[in-house]
């Protein structure tokens, strides 16, 4: 996983943007697509702390100089979206793509939470 | 100051949103697209010689937007395909927006419909549409 530290610490009581995301669970993991677009690839910033997965990212665009916004719906600067792991994800395993905007985190499940099929014993 | 703006403001642009967001509110009278929010999210910009235009399409290959200006009206269209969901797996969550979408915006009449770039990065799709020089401000110089 990559803590890219360059982008600014934001403060806790700022407005952001809640990115939307589709988090789908399999047998061996789980993957979650976060929607960030607007954000380069050095300014997101992905971190495990705990328990918990943070993603943040600032967004940017290219605006001539002595524009004046007349229609916005994407009006801050910045996404953030935290979410509570569980114990059998393996933090240590987490790999990331980021392309056209779209984030796709991989966090596989520790090896012993893996499926066995456990066998039913009919008494 | 709550929050810093990712896109600029001024503060008469501001009050008249506000009012024409009011007079939609009251007046039964909704622009007749609708109050459209959906996907693509959209932000629209002035300056003197272009209208900039920014469509937030993440995971949209930029090769299949469709991205047509016709009699002053721009549209933009395209898919989406939802991210496929192995088998015996849970989906969780589901709010990324999945399928066709087409958002329609009407331009200023002075644009130049044969001087428009578009551009996309990082998912987002940048249209600018210059303005015809005649309605360009020009100093004129007093002799």
């Amino acid at each position: 996983m990559t803590d890219k530290t360059q982008v600014a610490e934001p403060r806790r009581d700022e407005a952001t943007l809640l990115p939307p995301v589709d988090v789908i669970e399999d047998a061996n993991g789980i993957t979650l697509y976060a929607d960030l677009p607007g954000v380069s690839k050095d300014k997101l910033r992905l971190q495990v702390e705990g328990e918990t997965l943070s993603i943040e990212g600032e967004l940017a665009l290219d605006m001539p100089e002595g524009m004046e916004a007349i229609h916005a719906e994407v009006e801050l600067p910045r996404y953030r979206r935290a979410f509570t792991l569980s114990k059998e994800l393996d933090t240590e395993k987490v790999s990331a793509e980021f392309n056209h905007g779209v984030l796709r985190l991989r966090i596989p499940k520790v090896e012993h939470a893996q499926p066995r099929r456990i066998q039913v014993q009919v008494l | 100051m709550l929050y810093r703006s990712l896109f600029p403001r001024d503060l008469f642009a501001e009050l008249d949103r506000l009012q024409r967001e009011l007079t939609r509110g009251l007046d039964w009278s909704p622009s007749i697209r609708g109050l459209a929010r959906g996907f693509p999210a959209m932000n629209v910009g002035n300056t003197p010689r272009s209208v900039e235009v920014y469509a937030f399409v993440p995971g949209v290959d930029p090769a299949s937007l469709e991205v047509q200006i016709e009699k002053g009206v721009l549209t933009i269209a395209g898919e989406r395909k939802a991210e496929a969901v192995p088998e015996n797996a849970a989906v969780h969550i589901d709010e990324r927006f999945a399928g066709r979408f087409r958002r329609v915006l009407t331009l200023p009449d002075d644009i130049d419909p044969n001087a428009v770039t578009a551009r996309c990065r990082d998912g987002v799709l940048h249209v600018s549409v210059a303005r015809k020089e005649a309605a360009q401000a020009r100093r004129i110089t007093v002799q």
